[in-house]
């Protein structure tokens, strides 16, 4: 089984929600893998203990020049549709920050004077503590390209263990790249117009990629129906409500997850796998 | 002409309302919203629209079936995955023109793509120009390029000495296009473990710019520790911390009811955005 957790928009609550349930289903589970596919701030191991196990490096082909066989055609800066090549007077400048690695320029090179060099974009970290392995994606500051850094975290799980992702914010292809194919996604918004607003562009998201979605409302006041009643408009189901309470964001702020600074949610997020895993095989 | 970008590394850390009230304050700015991607600061600032604007992203390709040999060499060598069964999945093709190069029996064309909208409109507080990217949309950074070269054409037409942003969370590639050409990055943060993290990168990003940063630390009575870890860590980086906002009711409200701060009448969270607000017109020096 492999949960998303999205929510339009950053603060609203993903990685505690990710962390405690992570944390939550550790107890019935022989092993559960978290991943921390908010390559471009990963925040996940700040509320973990865990012992590193291995680290490697996210890398992308990037065009390399070999000067003694360009012969300053040109080929290479017009099919280039990033402008990532330019041709000075007899020299080529590439510029690897906005390179897409889409090899037409070497493929396209007439006397073979480019040639793929890797560029390392950013790292994958794995870690353990107990039961729990920790994923965790990390781009590189000052790569723009944070979708090849979260296919390489997703690439390194044990596809048979229960994975859940905690995704960037927004509703482009960071998440995307984050959310697709997982076979449901939890979405956590505030009963907000902002909430509102960006639970609605993920929830478009979710129907172009055919991803099956519920609702969190985190930090929720009693008499507010802004999100319930959205949710009933659409069909979603409500999965968890989790109160606007200053010592949960007291706890937070300290790093501590939900579930270890009140262990009454352990219960309730065991019961929140328990709905999404009935969502799934409706 | 000067501008002022509010960026956080993370989302969430309050830097549509500050930007929302710094809006109401200024009387002399145009606004621009950044977060093309979760565009928000409308629903604080609600813009008239004046224009419409499409927003083409790039190119896509498309496979015309009738010509198309089934050689299968565009699947093969697309490395983004974007051709399956001699279909283009439009999410994944980044438009890069190679199938089209390779395509030996001319099948493949590049057809302009429509990503998303960018609007000029008036606010009561002055012009403002924000985006919206479409459902599932890239190239981002495109839009957030675009709209400010609109912004400082509006400031340059209509005489207006300040440009004001409301950035994308993030380090990659929307932040990177809010961050080219500013003046100043007022990085917003929280005394959350975090937070102290988000603020550590997102300042070295800034860094690579050379705007002036300085930073502020929203909800900073939330946690006294971490507040202090994230003081020195600025220090230690040399980026001043400008401005603190308490952890105040009246902010959760105005976000409740989608009303910047400062509208709310005399309030501590008012009061402290007013001050920060001081501040950086100090530093911009306008």
């Amino acid at each position: 089984m492999k949960i998303s957790v999205a929510s339009g928009k950053g603060g609203t609550g993903k990685t505690l929600v990710a962390t405690s349930l992570a944390l939550s289903l550790i107890k019935n589970n022989p092993s559960v893998q978290l991943l921390d596919c908010d390559v471009e701030e990963p925040n996940v191991h700040l509320f973990l203990d865990q012992e590193p196990i291995n680290e490697t490096t996210v890398s992308l082909p990037i065009p390399k020049i070999n000067e003694d066989l360009c012969q300053h055609c040109g080929k290479c800066t017009e099919i280039c549709r990033f402008n990532a090549i330019t041709l000075l007077k007899d020299t080529i400048l590439i510029f690897p920050d906005v390179c897409h690695s889409c090899s037409a320029c070497w493929h396209f090179c007439p006397t073979g004077a480019l040639e793929p060099s890797p560029r390392e974009v950013g790292t994958v970290q794995i870690s353990q503590s107990g039961k729990l392995k920790l994923i965790t994606g990390r781009l590189n500051l000052g790569v723009h390209a944070s979708p090849p850094v979260i296919k390489a975290v997703r690439g390194a799980i044990d596809t048979d263990t229960v994975t859940i992702i905690d995704g960037p914010p927004g509703s482009s292809c960071p998440v995307m790249a984050a959310v697709e194919e997982t076979d449901y996604c939890i979405l956590v918004t505030e009963p907000t117009p902002f909430g509102l607003n960006d639970l609605s562009l993920a929830v478009e998201m979710l129907k172009v990629l055919n991803v099956p979605c519920g609702v969190i409302i985190n930090r929720d006041v009693p008499g507010n129906h802004l999100i319930d009643d959205y949710c009933q408009e659409k069909g979603l189901p409500i999965l968890l409500r989790i109160p606007l309470d200053t010592e949960i964001a007291r706890a937070y702020a300290k790093g501590i997850p939900l579930v270890k600074s009140s262990p009454v949610w352990t219960e309730k997020f065991i019961d929140l796998y328990q709905q999404v895993t009935q969502e799934v095989t409706k | 002409m000067k501008e002022l970008t509010v960026i956080s590394g993370k989302g969430g850390t309050g830097k549509t309302s500050i930007l929302g009230s710094f809006a109401t304050l200024s009387n002399k700015a145009v606004i621009c919203d950044c977060d093309v991607d979760a565009a928000n600061l409308h629903l604080l600032l609600k813009p008239d629209v004046q224009e419409t604007h499409s927003f083409i992203g790039g190119v896509k390709a498309n496979i015309n079936l009738e010509l198309c040999s089934k050689c299968g060499s565009c699947e093969e060598l697309c490395r983004f995955s974007a051709i399956k069964e001699r279909q283009v999945n439009p999410y994944a093709c980044e438009g890069c023109g190679l199938c089209y190069g390779i395509c030996p029996s001319g099948a493949i064309t590049l057809n302009d793509h429509q990503s998303g909208h960018w609007y000029v409109s008036e606010t009561q507080w002055g012009p403002m120009v924000h985006a919206k990217l479409g459902i599932a949309e890239g190239n981002s950074g495109l839009l957030v390029s675009a709209v400010r070269k609109r912004a400082r054409e509006i400031a340059t037409e209509r005489d207006i000495p300040l440009i004001i942003s409301d950035g994308p969370p993030g380090i990659g590639c929307p932040v990177i296009s809010s961050l080219a050409g500013t003046d100043m990055a007022l990085i917003v943060t929280e005394p959350t473990r975090s937070g102290l993290h988000d603020m550590e990168r997102i300042i070295q990003v800034a860094a690579t710019f050379g705007c002036q940063a300085a930073v502020c630390i929203n909800k900073y009575d939330l946690d006294t520790e971490n507040c202090f870890s994230i003081e020195a860590a600025a220090s230690k980086l040399d980026v001043p911390v400008i401005g603190k906002i308490p952890y105040n009711q009246t902010l959760s409200q105005s976000l409740l009811q989608g009303t910047p701060v400062t509208l709310l009448g005399q309030n501590e969270g008012a009061s402290a955005i007013t001050k920060l607000w001081q501040q950086v017109t100090g530093l911009l020096g306008v």
